[in-house]
């Protein structure tokens, strides 16, 4: 093979050449990757913990089981290392060829651009006609509960996402503390609302300056640290909110929680079935999926609040200088702009969407405790964040429907009993997809699901730019 | 000395120091306002440090850096924090190793640089949400000015081009126009030509020229390439291990024994005898 290209002919001389010797790497390589198997099958597989008639714990031997799995990986593994390496070395050669024909014809833009600008508006439509669709779908308004309310479950995340994209995707500040300004926010809404008797509507705007106050205060002392040791403090933050939650049992009622928080009311008139309610000034019959339906579209409003800010911000000055403090601190402060304040700026901002988010997840549940406001829900936010590919609206949206709709999906996998047998619950396999589904994301889309970045200003036409070229900050 | 009488930079007994290392030892020397000062050394001379002096990424150990700007203001360097030095101060520079917005396009890396006027403009972020025309308006004079640099530097055609994409001496130059955009009375260059060709290296001088010419900026200039540093500047500092050497006009600098000696590593005494070997 004389390929014309220097990386293809690097490419075929680090093929392992012979087959022979191809074949005992490969029969070495499989015996190994059987005995790791093995080694980790005598804790997890090989017994059972069993209950006997006379209701004793024994153990149930499953070597069998040991066997099997065994042999599986024992094969699965020869013919990766004999075939796969093969055909990973084509694609590679076929895909540096087909990079090399894309760079010198002009970037096309591709399928997944065209999707995506097609992606915007269905997206809103969808979620605009979502209690409807979900209204039809589930044949009657009480039935359609379920979605409505996994719709104000997804839609609460895209903000929380796009919230937390200000900080991460915007900034590159690693925070894994979000949750506790969604902490803030809520126990705002639930304290200001049950000793002073204050409406949602005035707590809302108040939970968010709330919480962005404490993003000023958090930021202070901790944004002169960078990457790794800020991912730390913040993460830290978010322990500390929450075990005060737990603590100060004076003010916040301690893990109990504080429970009969003032449902919401449409701007002042309550859902309730009596006079002067919702339903009666609007002449319709009662029913509690008003209120519901109410929240799915003040969770959209605020989801798209957050989203228009955002947009808007990247244009002006200000996201800019976020986004140029991504790509390099040290040109910025060269060019004399105020790196403490500008991340202080993001910080809070993105603090006060996680905030007014926090009120109004404490509205809709009426209750809040602090076992809501755990480092998974940080983690998943920030998931959310990474998995859409940083700095990005749509991708961060997508996420949040897989992250969040996902698992739930898996629930009304029924069918598959019919595959696996009646004790088989998808739902127990959720976390295992889930991995599963990262070490997807790394392999094929490291970057999220759209990496590229668009320019905020152009003098031509506006192109995206490549995630490769992008940086994702480091503090 | 032209420089002794209206320095714009006059820097005063500059030391810095990593721990048991002398980066700069005892350091003076003024720039004239209005000049191409070059600052040369061999590698690890300390020339790199005394710009991080200046441009407020270090704290000198001692010494003082004075800078006075037309109308008399006067700034002490080593006492502003880093972004005022930019931005009241009105100190610009460049990186040795390039350092552009990779993933922002040409055009958004000068926006950048014009940060805090557009701040301004944009009433901190308040107005500018509303989008009011008062806004508008200073976002396009920044566009001007942005495409004014481009044009100067030849990157009008490549304006929405992520930065990162450009070819290396492209990069150089956007980062002069970057730095430019700030509008700056000291524009700090450090190895401007380092990695262009014959030709790129050319259009520099050209650039430097006409910076300093038409926009009232004085040039503190770091460079190995000789053909550069003798062709545009008008005063040369040279410096070895952290300490000045020599200090004058190129022709002065070019034949003074003791700037021979540093740059090819030999003892004073040996100069011509060496001189001799190499057929200088
Ligand atoms: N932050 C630092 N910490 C410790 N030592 C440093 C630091 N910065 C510079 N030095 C040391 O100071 C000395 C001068 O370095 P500097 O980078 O200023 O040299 P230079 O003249 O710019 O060299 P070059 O021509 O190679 O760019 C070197 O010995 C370097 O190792
Ligand atoms: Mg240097």
């Amino acid at each position: 093979m004389n390929a014309p290209q220097p990386t293809t002919a690097t490419m075929t001389q680090q093929r392992p050449a012979p087959a022979n010797g191809d074949f005992t790497t490969a029969l070495k390589d499989a015996g190994l990757a059987t005995l790791v198997t093995f080694g980790l099958s005598i804790p997890i597989l090989s017994f059972r913990t069993d209950q006997s008639q006379a209701n004793e714990l024994y153990l149930r031997p499953r070597w069998g089981l040991v066997l099997v799995a065994c042999a599986l990986v024992f094969a699965l593994r020869f013919v990766l290392r004999l075939y796969g390496v093969r055909w990973a070395a084509a694609r590679q050669v076929a895909r540096s060829r087909k990079e090399a024909i894309r760079t010198t014809t002009e970037k096309p833009r591709g399928l997944a651009h065209r999707l995506l600008a097609l992606a915007v508006p269905v997206f809103l439509g969808v979620a605009l006609a979502f209690p409807l669709l979900s209204y039809f779908a589930a044949g009657g308004l009480t039935e359609s509960r379920y979605w409505v309310d996994l719709g104000i479950l997804i839609l609460t995340y895209v903000m929380l996402g796009w919230g937390l994209n200000i900080v991460v995707g915007l900034a590159g500040l690693l925070d894994l503390g979000y949750v506790a300004f969604y902490a803030v926010g809520a126990y705002s809404y639930a304290l200001l609302s049950t000793t002073f008797g204050l409406s949602f509507w005035i707590c809302l705007p108040v939970a968010g300056i709330l919480a962005a106050f404490w993003g000023i205060l958090l930021g202070f002392p901790v944004l002169r640290l960078r990457g790794d040791y800020l991912a730390i403090v913040t993460l830290a933050f978010g322990e500390i909110i929450r075990l005060v939650l737990i603590n100060w049992v004076e003010l916040t009622n301690g893990g109990a929680g504080i429970t009969s928080i003032p449902r919401v009311s449409f701007f002042g008139v309550p859902f309730t079935n009596e006079e002067g309610g919702f339903a009666s000034l609007f002449g319709l019959e009662f029913s509690p999926m008003h209120r519901v339906i109410f929240l799915y579209y003040l969770i959209l409003g605020l989801a798209l609040l957050t989203n228009f800010v955002t947009l808007r911000l990247r244009r002006l000055p200000v996201g800019r200088a976020w986004e140029a403090l991504r790509e390099d601190e040290i040109a910025c402060r060269s060019l004399g702009i105020n790196t403490r304040n500008t991340k202080l700026t993001a910080f809070a901002l993105g603090a006060m969407f996680g905030g007014i988010a926090g009120s109004f997840f404490a509205v809709r549940q009426g209750f809040v405790s602090p076992e809501s406001f755990n480092f998974l829900e940080s983690a998943t936010i920030l998931a959310i964040v990474v998995l859409g590919g940083m700095g990005s609206q749509v991708g961060v949206a997508v996420a949040a429907v897989l992250m969040v709709g996902g698992p739930e999906m898996l629930r009304n996998l029924g069918f598959l009993k019919a595959v696996f047998g009646e004790g088989f619950d998808p739902n127990e396999y959720r976390l295992l997809l889930f991995g599963l589904a990262m070490v997807a994301m790394m392999v094929w889309r490291p970057r999220g699901l759209i990496s590229h970045r668009e320019p905020s200003v152009a003098l031509g036409v506006r192109k995206a730019i490549s995630g490769a070229l992008v940086k994702e900050g480091h503090g | 000395m032209r420089w002794l009488d209206d320095p714009i930079l006059d820097m005063q007994h500059l030391t810095m120091r990593f721990g048991g290392l002398v980066a700069v030892n005892d350091l003076s020397f003024k720039a004239a306002r209005g000049d191409i000062t070059a600052l040369i050394g061999p590698n690890g001379a300390g020339k790199t440090t005394v710009f991080n002096c200046i441009t407020g990424f270090y704290k000198p150990t001692e010494g003082m850096l004075s800078l006075r700007h037309v109308d008399g203001a006067s700034f002490l360097l080593e006492r502003l924090p880093g972004h005022s030095i930019a931005w009241k101060a009105k100190v610009a520079r460049t990186f040795q190793n390039i350092r552009l917005f990779s993933g922002m396009t040409v055009l958004e890396n000068l926006l950048v640089a014009q940060h805090n006027p557009l701040m301004i403009a944009s009433g901190f972020t308040f107005l500018g949400v509303l989008g009011l025309p008062s806004y508008t308006k200073a976002e396009r004079a920044a566009m001007d000015k942005a495409k004014y640099w481009l044009d100067k530097t030849g990157l009008l055609a490549r304006a929405d081009d992520p930065a990162g994409d450009l070819p290396y001496g492209a990069q150089r130059r956007l980062e002069i126009a970057r730095a430019m955009c700030t509008e700056p009375v000291l524009l700090c260059l450090d190895e401007p030509a380092a990695g262009l060709n014959p030709r790129e290296s050319h259009e520099l001088n050209e650039l430097l020229l006409s910076v300093r010419k038409d926009h009232a900026t004085s040039i503190l200039l770091i460079e190995h390439d000789m053909s550069v540093v003798m062709e545009i500047s008008d005063h040369v500092v040279v410096l070895d291990y952290g300490t000045k050497i020599a200090d004058g006009t190129p022709a002065e600098v070019k034949h003074d024994q003791k700037v021979i000696a540093a740059y090819l590593g030999v003892d004073d005494r040996d100069v011509e005898k060496v001189e001799a070997e190499v057929g200088v």
